[in-house]
């Protein structure tokens, strides 16, 4: 009770707070953006943040950060030399502080016609592009926290790949979050790869020392005709940090879309995905990874809408929870009465280690095509004793046996990944993760500037 | 002498299973054991690669003069002792050649030697694989995963000749194999079988003594050896039944 009455003091801080500064946040907005902020605010007014009485929201634990004191008006935009390299992978950077741009090279061109950089000024240079994308993708599943994005944010990152163009190099993103009083960051991104381009986009989010933050980020995406978009999403944060990702996708036809979320480290992580298929011939994967020990929480939400006939989908996420972490899985797919021949699977697998760890898994159907392939499953367990017992006999370590058990576990995820730089780096941390030994650092998660040579103390490696 | 149970009480759930279970074996020594189910035959095997659960109540096991009961599993493996399991375990996303580079740095760590050079091991996986008529497409799979009964079975021989323990225990490596892998297999531990090394074969039939020739067969009944003989006595056994067992000793 007590907690559901701070949750009101800040829905009324924000409310006040737009109210207060709606005209000045809005100064510069195109009327289509003005308006959608206008309504999202009458809708925020109505109904506030979702409540634990709402099925998607039942065994979240996000409204517990709401009762914080967040600081939502004065964020302070830091400039970082934050440096991250990727060995042998060459990338396009783009970095935000507690989700702003520095103002120097905000937006930028490439010559391939690519424009990256921050959506407020992506909004004032390309207003058609705002004009026909942005709040286009339909959310499935509205929310308070969706309203009071789109309400009230300031910034974000906006990605815009012309038609056919296929970038050559992936596009990074890094946000960080570096504000000592409690800062409530909410960012508005938009990705755009029309008709017959490709792009690749690695979306890192990392916290620099142990302050607490709320991260309220809202992310569209539109692939266009035949068009191809692989999004990979890396969380690491601090214990202190809450982060709520959202991503609608909107998918035409004959295009793919493969996104992976891996959730290292974050005191709460949610994670929303919606995806939109509108297109026949269209196809999307979506995989997830949560490696979560103490009190971490990751929730993931996943719908996907087939729309139309002849398309496919897949759902495969895999979690290890240690210590007393908690994690929440809800796939929903729904198929159209039209949408004959859609193929569709879900899957969740979960290991958990500890006995007071836990996990809520319901991947869910429904479907009104009657011409259709669906599946879903899900498992939770302990490691297998069996499986232990027999690398044991062949010399490997108890420790070590467990280590191997749960990186091949993982390995499933991070085997689809595309980019071969990325996926060694994120098998790395995957290996150092599950040694406990990958945390928060004082100045770079990663630890990507001073690259060690890192000794697994098994051989993991393929070969 | 190189392995030597004595006087073993094993206890399952606080049930005794092994009850005053002896046995010697010297180097160069093929033992067989067999016996009718329930009889403790799998329990000896658990018991002496250390598996969690089976309580030693009273005993020794000793190999090559330790006494190695208080030994974690991974040590006994890597002192030299293998279990060729009756059902082995299948392991996904773990490689047959990740598993195997993993345990044999693993053994060579434990002897303080350093990993093993890859070319070294690639040549070994090629020479061990034909031993036991693996074909090259099993060794990119996952460790036992989708694999028939025989193809476990050959891949446990395969496991024991790259990792050449000098004590291999088969527990019932004859079930649920057809004639070809019945051959593949024995030729295979033929191969291996030294005058360093021993073998203890569980099994509940004749027919794989007629492959792997033992020096001694026991007969246990009831958690202990109640006749040893020469491999004659597993002929006796085949054509007489267990019932003349538990009649001579009631």
């Amino acid at each position: 009770m007590e907690n559901q009455d701070k949750i009101k003091i800040t829905q009324e801080r924000f409310i006040e707070y737009a109210n207060n500064s709606m005209e000045s946040i809005s100064s510069c907005d195109i009327p289509k953006v003005k308006t959608l902020r206008q309504d999202a605010l009458k809708r925020f007014i109505e109904r506030g943040f979702p409540t634990k009485k709402m099925e998607k929201w039942r065994n979240s634990r996000m409204m517990e950060c709401l009762s914080e004191d967040f600081n939502i008006e004065s964020i302070e935009n830091k400039n970082h030399d934050f440096c991250c390299v990727i060995q042998n992978l060459d990338t396009e950077v783009v970095t935000l502080t507690n989700g702003m741009f520095s103002e120097e090279n905000s937006l930028r061109k490439l010559s391939n016609g690519i424009v990256i950089g921050s959506t407020r000024r992506a909004m004032q240079e390309y207003p058609e592009l705002f004009e026909k994308y942005f709040g286009s993708c339909n959310i499935n599943d509205d929310n308070g926290f969706y309203d009071i994005n789109t309400a009230l944010w300031q910034d974000g990152f906006f990605i815009y790949t012309p038609k056919n163009v296929v970038a050559e190099r992936p596009i990074q993103i890094i946000k960080i979050s570096d504000e000592d009083n409690n800062p409530f960051i909410q960012t508005r991104n938009l990705i755009i790869v029309e008709s017959n381009a490709q792009l690749q986009i690695i979306d890192c989010d990392d916290s620099i020392k142990e302050q607490s933050s709320f991260v309220n980020s809202y992310t569209e995406i539109i692939i266009g005709e035949n068009a191809q978009l692989e999004n990979y999403k890396l969380q690491n944060l601090n214990d202190n940090s809450s982060l709520l990702n959202t991503n609608t996708v909107k998918q035409s036809s004959n295009s793919r879309l493969q996104t992976h979320v891996v959730s290292f480290n974050g005191g709460k992580i949610r994670n929303n995905i919606f995806v939109n298929i509108n297109g026949e011939g269209a196809e999307c994967n979506i995989y997830g990874l949560y490696l979560v020990d103490k009190t971490q929480h990751v929730d993931n939400q996943v719908k996907v809408n087939h729309n139309v006939a002849n398309c496919n989908s897949n759902e495969k996420f895999k979690g290890i929870l240690d210590n007393e972490a908690t994690a929440v899985f809800n796939g929903h797919v729904l198929v159209a009465p039209n949408a004959q021949k859609t193929n569709a699977y879900q899957n969740n697998s979960n290991i958990i280690l500890t006995d007071k760890a836990k996990i809520n898994t319901m991947p869910f159907l429904e479907i009104y095509a009657d011409d259709v392939k669906c599946s879903h499953g899900s498992s939770i367990g302990q490691l297998d004793q069996e499986a232990m017992f027999y690398m044991q006999q062949r010399g490997i370590s108890k420790e070590n046996a467990r280590m191997l058990l749960m990186y091949a576990f993982a390995a499933e995820i991070s085997n689809n990944i595309g980019i071969e730089a990325l996926r060694e780096r994120i098998d790395d941390m995957i290996k150092r993760r599950l040694k406990g030994e990958l945390s928060c650092c004082e100045n770079c998660v990663f630890q990507c500037s001073t690259p060690k040579e890192y000794d697994f103390k098994i051989d993991l490696s393929k070969i | 002498m190189l392995f030597d149970i004595k006087n073993l009480h094993v206890s399952v759930g606080g049930k005794e299973i092994l009850k005053g279970f002896n046995l010697s074996v010297n180097e160069g020594e093929v033992h067989a054991i067999m016996g009718p189910n329930g009889t403790g035959k799998s329990t000896l095997a658990a018991a002496i690669t250390g598996r969690e659960g089976y309580e030693i109540t009273e005993g020794e096991i000793w190999f090559k003069g330790k006494n190695i009961m208080e030994m974690s599993p991974a040590d006994r493996a890597n002192e030299g002792i293998f279990l060729s399991f009756q059902y082995p375990v299948e392991i996904p996303g773990v490689s047959i050649q990740n598993f195997m580079r993993t345990a044999i740095n693993a053994k060579r760590e434990y002897q303080g030697l350093p990993n093993i050079p890859m070319p070294e091991f690639v040549k070994m996986m090629k020479e061990k694989q034909a031993m036991v008529e693996i074909t090259a497409k099993l060794q990119n799979r996952y460790v036992n995963v989708g694999f028939s009964g025989g193809e476990k079975k050959k891949n446990e021989i395969f496991q024991m000749a790259m990792l050449e323990p000098q004590l291999a225990i088969l527990d019932e490596t004859d079930s649920g194999l057809d004639i070809d892998a019945l051959r593949i297999v024995a030729n295979g531990v033929n191969q291996l079988h030294n005058d360093n090394n021993a073998f203890i074969v569980i099994t509940h039939y004749q027919r794989l003594l007629d492959y792997i020739v033992p020096d001694f067969v026991h007969v246990m009944y009831d958690g202990r050896i109640v006749k040893s003989g020469d491999k004659s006595l597993a002929l006796e056994l085949e054509e007489k039944g267990y019932e003349w067992i538990k009649d001579t000793i009631l």
